[in-house]
């Protein structure tokens, strides 16, 4: 017995929403990361479900490759995180507003 | 039927996880929410026969993003008279509209999972899939670009980091 396609969408669907929540309803930049890598997984969740749905490679390995891009961004976003907290002492994404126009 | 039992109790605690982090108020405690979230994830991994997928999600993401994340926590926050004080106040119905926005998505996502339903049955598979013998021939003869671009993505990134982690006089 296997368990539907439609639930592995479904449960990836609520995780996709509830990262997208997080990062909309949160001001420390730390949390939004994390809420982004919960919208990656969620991604992740649906790409291998198909792959096992249609017995095809395919998603797995572009999995491995979502997972090496969040690797590499994640790098980047914590060492810009560190940079603005050591300028302003504070992790609130609406203090970064010397770009505004 | 037992895989079932495993799915649902894996997908209830990936979800109150995933509020966790979203809700927590401590960014230590979300991170610890994180870690039991990408290990549900690796378990859901596993019903997928998605084998090495689920040992780099808790290799990966569990061991090294995680600890990558606890470093920058642990780095920044310790010093911090007031940690949970590191979020001023909210824009203007900031909660209500990404509430909305995210059931929004949550629409949009069910829809197409709707549209899925008529697809039926997922077969059989056979033994080898999602093995790392198999994933590793396809990676490396198939899909062997697209490897080594992630590989220039990876070196990129390093690069990116070191720039902007120097001394600067």
């Amino acid at each position: 017995m296997t368990i539907p396609l439609v639930d592995f969408l479904g449960l990836s669907a609520i995780l996709f929403a509830i990262g997208a929540v997080g990062v909309l309803v949160r001001k420390n930049p730390l949390i939004m990361f994390m809420s982004v890598e919960i919208m990656w997984n969620a991604v992740n969740l649906t790409f291998a479900a198909f792959a096992r749905h249609w017995v095809n490679m395919a998603g797995h390995i572009f999995v491995f490759i979502v997972v090496t891009v969040a690797a590499a961004e994640v790098a980047i976003g914590l060492i810009i995180v560190v940079f603005v907290f050591r300028q302003r002492e504070r992790l609130d994404v609406d203090e970064l507003s010397s770009m505004k126009g | 039927m037992l895989a079932n039992v495993i799915f649902w109790i894996a997908a209830v605690i990936a979800v109150a996880m995933a509020v966790t982090v979203v809700a927590a108020k401590r960014p230590m405690h979300a991170v610890v929410a994180l870690v039991a979230n990408f290990v549900m994830l690796g378990v859901l991994f596993l019903l997928l026969h998605a084998e090495f997928l689920a040992i780099i999600e808790v290799i990966v993401y569990a061991g090294a993003v995680v600890v990558l994340f606890l470093f920058v926590v642990a780095l920044l926050l310790t010093g911090v008279s007031a940690p949970r004080e590191d979020e001023g106040p909210k824009l203007l119905a900031q909660t209500p509209l990404a509430i909305i926005l995210g059931a929004a998505i949550l629409c949009l996502a069910g829809f197409a999972v709707a549209i899925n339903l008529t697809l039926g049955p997922t077969p059989g598979v056979p033994e080898a899939f999602g093995s790392i013998t198999l994933f590793g021939e396809e990676l490396f003869t198939t899909y062997l670009l697209p490897f080594e671009l992630t590989a220039l993505v990876l070196l990129v990134a390093v690069i990116g980091v070191v720039f902007l982690a120097r001394e600067r006089h």
